[in-house]
């Protein structure tokens, strides 16, 4: 075990599959000699050579396309996109070709390929940089979308969607990069997609919520916590497949419930969430379910960043509405 | 070729803009009160004036991440650029876009484009409507050697081969795409040589030279005017700073960036007009002082400026933003 950030943790995690599988190939803008424009896949090109990392052209629809042609082929490709708003460029690509080839060709074609998206705001950069279209993506039939929020998942995430025989949209918050650390196994190892993981159990309230804003969740239950609110908090982590039963066991525990994304609010992956709560656990449900999310508007450039992003003092906003309902 | 006087000052006032702007900008950035990323156009000065020398506030441009040099030959105020560069309300995007979102449609600047590639179709739609409309206006599409390679940029240059368009596509080879030399990005090297397969006449020149760049624009431009469609320059080129203020550039070794540097479009445009007697020194040195000036106090101003208001995220969404939205604004308490 070590302790690492979240970008030494993904670095780790490519370096151990480029090693242990053969059919693995990294490839995208800036990836080898460069090693990524956040270092995601710094030094790789240099273990493994340019046939295995491979820097490409700026040209998003093609590295997707590409991408695509070699996992129909036999091979696992690791496609980088350098900003969630770099990869609007591919969506032919994905929407209409990755994610429904295994389909198409009633399953003798299949593209078990990994599209990394650096992802999410908080880093003072404009829209095409900041935002978060997870729900796009997750309207997509075909397709998985992960989200770590911890170095650990970040590796074991990472592993498991190189591993995966489906196409995976793996998406990385680029604020957490290297504002989190904690202890990861030194060898490779996988952590199952389609599992929501319980940080901290509670009997009062759930907060539920994926990448970036588990920072402002955690914060949010331990100044709840504090307050004598027995608060339980839900890393989401896969957000197709989602893991229901977990929500579900959770809110029908507590009867209480906030989901936090940082995406804008109508048709954010969270109406999903509230959708299923509102199916499984009406009758355990002491009060509505809140939404603390992005607004409905373009991305903000920094000086609006903060009104922006959910924050503490919102989801404690929240809270104390679903608490005194 | 023949310009003026005048139209060699302006030329001049404007070159020298783009570096005063640029190099404070890079002085400034390490002070952090600059928001996102910027990408500084330093060292291309002689591509963007020497194409804008052309055209008339009629005419349209489009841009790149790399775009503050674009604006200021275009007649852009630096002003509400700096202010727009510090996320403040009195910029010229209302502090809402930042470094590479900059427009001004006043001034035919169709804006600055955070997405590689994003220009040219813009272009040629522009173009289609100022054809339709019946004017002479043209479209100069600016890009670089990455765009080069985008889909994007090649559908446009074969719309606007096949609908005649008046657009002239400048290629701003300035060796790297971000990190990635176009030697190893662009297949066959020569960017200019692909235009000719959309059947459009293509020449790239010395892109640190002003009148090079001025002549190739000059008839480009007249050839689009004059209703016989697009042209291709391939502007070689030089970014004195990184991909990106704080880019590391190890990428690139310092005796290239020398070799660039000692072929200044800026010191050889003054050079030439003061060898040639069409400019006195002092007259430039007058220009230095007074664009010195001109930066000095926008900067100071946008310092000062205040932030967009909390209304800014409603607006220019949509005409009106929808009612039926706006609840969420009001709903939650919001930290200011």
């Amino acid at each position: 075990m070590s302790v690492v950030t979240l970008a030494q943790a993904l670095n780790r995690s490519l370096e151990h599959a480029l090693a242990e599988m053969d059919d693995v190939v990294v490839m995208g803008e800036d990836v080898g000699r460069t090693g990524g424009v956040f270092r995601i896949t710094d030094g790789l090109a240099d273990k493994f050579g340019p046939d295995r990392v491979i820097d490409t052209p700026v040209a998003e629809s093609g590295i997707a396309g590409v991408g695509f042609g070699m996992a129909v082929g036999g091979l696992r490709p690791v496609l980088e996109m350098q900003f969630m708003g770099f990869s609007y460029p591919a969506f032919d690509q994905i929407i209409n070709h990755v994610a429904r080839i295994r389909h198409r060709s009633r399953h003798r074609f299949t593209a078990p390929l990994v599209i990394r998206i650096p992802y999410g705001g908080g880093i003072g950069a404009a829209e095409h940089h900041s935002e978060s279209a997870e729900a796009i993506y997750c309207h997509t039939p075909g397709l998985k979308v992960v989200v770590p929020s911890r170095p650990g998942d970040a590796a074991g995430l990472l592993r498991s969607a190189i591993e995966d025989p489906d196409p995976v949209v793996f998406l990385e918050p680029i604020r957490l990069y290297r504002s989190v650390k904690e202890d990861v196994p030194d060898t490779s190892f996988t952590t199952p997609i389609g599992a929501a993981s319980v940080e901290r159990e509670g009997s009062d309230l759930t907060i539920i919520a994926w990448g970036a804003m588990m920072k402002e969740a955690r914060e949010a239950a331990a100044a709840l916590v504090e307050q004598g609110v027995d608060t339980e908090v839900l890393d989401v982590r896969s957000l197709v497949p989602l893991d229901v039963e977990s929500l579900v066991a959770s809110v029908q525990k507590t009867g209480r419930a906030i989901v936090v994304h940082e995406a804008p609010r109508t048709v954010g992956f969270g109406a999903e969430i509230v959708a299923q709560i509102q199916q499984r656990c009406l009758y355990h449900l002491q009060a509505p379910v809140e939404r603390v999310t992005g607004w409905d508007t373009i991305f903000p450039l920094k000086r609006s960043e903060h009104v922006y992003l959910p924050s503490v003092e919102r989801i404690l906003a929240a809270a104390n509405t679903v608490l005194s309902a | 070729m023949d310009m003026d006087r005048n139209s060699l000052v302006e030329a001049y006032r404007r070159m020298r803009t783009i570096r005063e702007f640029e190099d404070r900008l890079h002085k400034d950035f390490a002070g952090g009160e600059i928001p996102g990323f910027v990408h500084l156009y330093a060292g291309e000065e002689a591509v963007a004036v020497g194409l804008c020398s052309h055209l008339g506030d009629g005419d349209f441009i489009t841009s790149t991440h790399r775009g503050h040099g674009h604006c200021i030959a275009k007649g852009v105020d630096t002003a509400g650029m700096m202010a727009e560069i510090y996320g403040k309300a009195p910029g010229s995007c209302n502090g809402k876009g930042g470094s590479m979102h900059i427009a001004d449609v006043d001034k035919g600047m169709l804006g600055a484009n955070g997405i590689v590639g994003g220009g040219p179709p813009l272009a040629c739609g522009a173009a289609l409507s100022a054809k339709k409309r019946g004017t002479d206006n043209v479209v100069i599409c600016f890009f670089g050697d990455g765009a080069s390679n985008q889909g994007t940029t090649l559908e446009g240059m074969n719309l606007a081969g096949v609908w005649k368009l008046p657009v002239v596509f400048v290629c701003e080879n300035n060796g790297y795409a971000e990190t990635t030399s176009y030697k190893y990005s662009v297949s066959g090297t020569d960017i200019a040589a692909r235009a000719r397969g959309f059947g459009m006449p293509s020449v790239a020149v010395d892109g640190l030279d002003f009148f090079a760049v001025a002549e190739a624009a000059g008839e480009a431009i007249a050839r689009a005017r004059r209703g016989e469609g697009p042209t291709f320059i391939e502007a070689q080129t030089y970014r004195y700073y990184g991909h990106f203020e704080g880019d590391s550039i190890a990428y690139r070794d310092r005796e290239e960036e020398e070799s660039f540097r000692s072929r200044d479009c800026l010191s050889r445009f003054r050079q030439t007009v003061t060898s040639q007697g069409l400019v006195e020194a002092a007259d430039l040195d007058a220009i230095d002082g007074a664009v010195a000036a001109e930066i000095e106090q926008a900067v100071t101003d946008a310092l000062s400026a205040p932030d967009p208001s909390l209304d800014s995220l409603t607006t220019d969404v949509y005409v009106d933003f929808p009612a039926s939205q706006l609840w969420m604004f009001q709903d939650e308490p919001v930290r200011v």
